[in-house]
């Protein structure tokens, strides 16, 4: 109840402001052909403004909607097949990522001394704006020849190896000397203490920077699609939006994100509860 | 009780040494300066004994058990555990070790951490399970197996520790505080099933305690330690036999001993008042 309270409320907010943003727009509309109009007709045409300021959420809905159902999946023109496209980068990018992020966190826990010399390039290279650094990425690699999915997925990968990086140094040191201490009396070796010991020990913190990862790699995929001209994905959808003023069209590509978000995090978070119920976790 | 008392303490030539501690002290370096853990500590423990180490925290108790399984190197002196050194001992998986805490790993079930070490020593998995349903049911937990750690009390967590560091048979036991965590009615209870465990395995166990009825109960011998530097004030031999009871915290013989211990460790600490 109290969600679909906000929900309602933000609705409200929203149309208000909707007609507030988008009144002049039609005035001039109205003006310009020099037709008489009422207060009602003036409302009106803020709801169903072909290029508004803001765009009214049923405009929005219906356009998704008609993106989603109008077209056949694989036409240019649907925006199934542009979060397609979008999403391979995404899982390509967050799989590289992960497995980059996790390598990095394993050798700085096995030497103690990486920490010092490996963390902050780690940490500089998150500081570095990826929107200046994707161009670079996608027209080297574009020189060499490598096109389409690979460049995009890579500008994935940096941005979330970090969060996965840093949530596994901590996983993987979080055993305490006791349970170290255990494995030194049997003397067990390295590699058993890590695979039965610190992996394990490290797999809640895993999940947490996982579900952090796989958003960014998301928005690393979007942003990627930017500086390419924006052929297909829902980041080219973005740029044609805002290009040809099309504000319905890029609202429509934004809600398209944002439930690849929540889908993606959901994913991550079931993954989780399985994870967490074959290790015996408190229900 | 006198015949015992001879069995026990048989020619020393014949007994072969679980440990033998010669002259070992161990100095750590900290912040503020060095700190002596332990001092010329002289210690030979025969196979089959109970020894108890008895002090006040920071007498170094917990620091000579650590030593015996290599957890620790000393600074000087020799010290042989199974007539090798304790870090060719360690690698031979000469003992079990059960710290102050169970420390079970949460995510593996009461019978998957009972079998880790095995895991860990390259046991076939017919064997691995056959022995943790050996000694579950040695200390009482058979039914358990598929229940997850944080499903225990933390006396049947302490004794899944027991039975994991039991698990590879190892001829030492190093016991660090085991119960010290637990209420009395239920360490009492352990203690008893931890000698009848001892009685029927024959191990060699070492055993840290603060408590002066629980030394005084279990072992064959009570090491009185004391601290600044750490080190061993007297020597006690405690000559109950192997299949005593609880009751016999009762009879005078015990009441002597553990008024001996007390006095011990009131000496021991009497110069840094």
């Amino acid at each position: 109840m109290p969600v679909l309270a906000v929900v309602l409320a933000l609705l409200a907010i929203w149309y208000v402001g909707a007609v507030l943003m988008n009144m002049k727009l039609v005035r001039d509309g109205f003006e310009r052909e020099e037709t008489k109009y009422t207060t009602a007709e003036l409302i009106a045409g803020t709801m169903t403004a072909e290029r508004p300021l803001l765009a009214a959420p049923h405009q929005i809905v219906a356009t998704f909607a008609d993106d989603i159902f109008g077209y056949p999946p694989n036409s240019p023109r649907s925006l199934i097949y542009h979060s397609a496209v979008t999403l391979s980068a995404t899982f390509l990018g967050f799989v590289m990522g992960a497995v980059f992020g996790i390598f990095l966190a394993i050798l700085i826990v096995q030497f103690r001394t990486l920490e010092k010399s490996l963390l902050p390039w780690i940490i500089c290279s998150q500081m570095v704006p990826i929107l200046a650094l994707a161009p670079i990425f996608i027209v080297v690699l574009g020189a060499i020849g490598v096109h389409g999915l690979f460049p995009k997925a890579l500008i994935s990968a940096y941005l979330c190896f970090f969060p996965v990086t840093i949530g596994m140094v901590k996983g993987l040191s979080s055993p305490d000397p006791i349970q170290r201490d255990l494995m030194r009396t049997w003397s067990a070796t390295p590699s058993q203490v890590f695979w039965k010991l610190r992996w394990p020990s490290a797999v809640p913190l895993l999940f947490a920077s996982l579900k952090v990862a796989i958003t960014i790699s998301l928005i690393g995929a979007i942003v990627a699609e930017l500086p390419t001209g924006g052929q297909a994905g829902i980041g080219a959808r973005l740029l044609a939006g805002s290009y040809y003023g099309q504000t319905i069209q890029l609202w429509a590509a934004l809600l398209a994100a944002s439930m690849l978000a929540a889908g993606l995090i959901a994913l991550v978070g079931l993954t989780e509860r399985a994870a967490a119920r074959a290790m015996g976790a408190r229900s | 009780m006198a015949d015992k008392v001879t069995d026990v303490k048989a020619d020393p030539a014949v007994r072969r040494l679980a440990v033998d501690v010669r002259d070992v002290s161990l100095t750590f370096e900290t912040a503020d300066g060095k700190v002596n853990a332990l001092a010329n500590v002289q210690l030979q423990i025969a196979e089959g004994e109970f020894v108890s180490f008895i002090g006040p925290s920071g007498c170094g108790k917990t620091t000579l058990l650590r030593l015996i399984a290599d957890l620790e190197q000393p600074t000087s002196g020799t010290l042989l555990v199974n007539g090798v050194t304790a870090g060719e001992a360690r690698l031979e998986r000469a003992y079990g070790y059960v710290f102050q805490a169970p420390a079970l790993y949460p995510w593996r079930t009461i019978e998957k951490n009972v079998m880790l070490p095995l895991e860990v020593m390259g046991f076939s998995d017919s064997e691995r399970r056959e022995r943790a349903k050996r000694y579950l049911a040695l200390v009482n937990l058979s039914g358990f197996e598929r229940k997850f750690p944080w499903q225990l009390s933390g006396g049947m967590q302490q004794r899944a520790s027991i039975a994991r560091a039991l698990s590879f048979d190892p001829a030492l036991l190093l016991m660090d505080e085991p119960f010290g965590a637990l209420d009395e009615i239920v360490r009492d209870h352990l203690n008893e099933q931890l000698l009848r465990l001892w009685d029927k395995t024959n191990k060699t166990v070492v055993f840290v305690t603060h408590s002066i009825p629980e030394a005084v109960f279990l072992s064959t011998k009570i090491v009185v330690m004391s601290p600044r530097p750490g080190r061993i004030i007297d020597i006690i031999d405690c000559e109950f036999p192997r299949d005593r009871t609880l009751e016999i915290r009762e009879t005078p013989e015990f009441i002597k001993i553990a008024q001996r211990v007390r006095n011990g460790l009131r000496a021991g600490h009497s110069y840094d008042e």
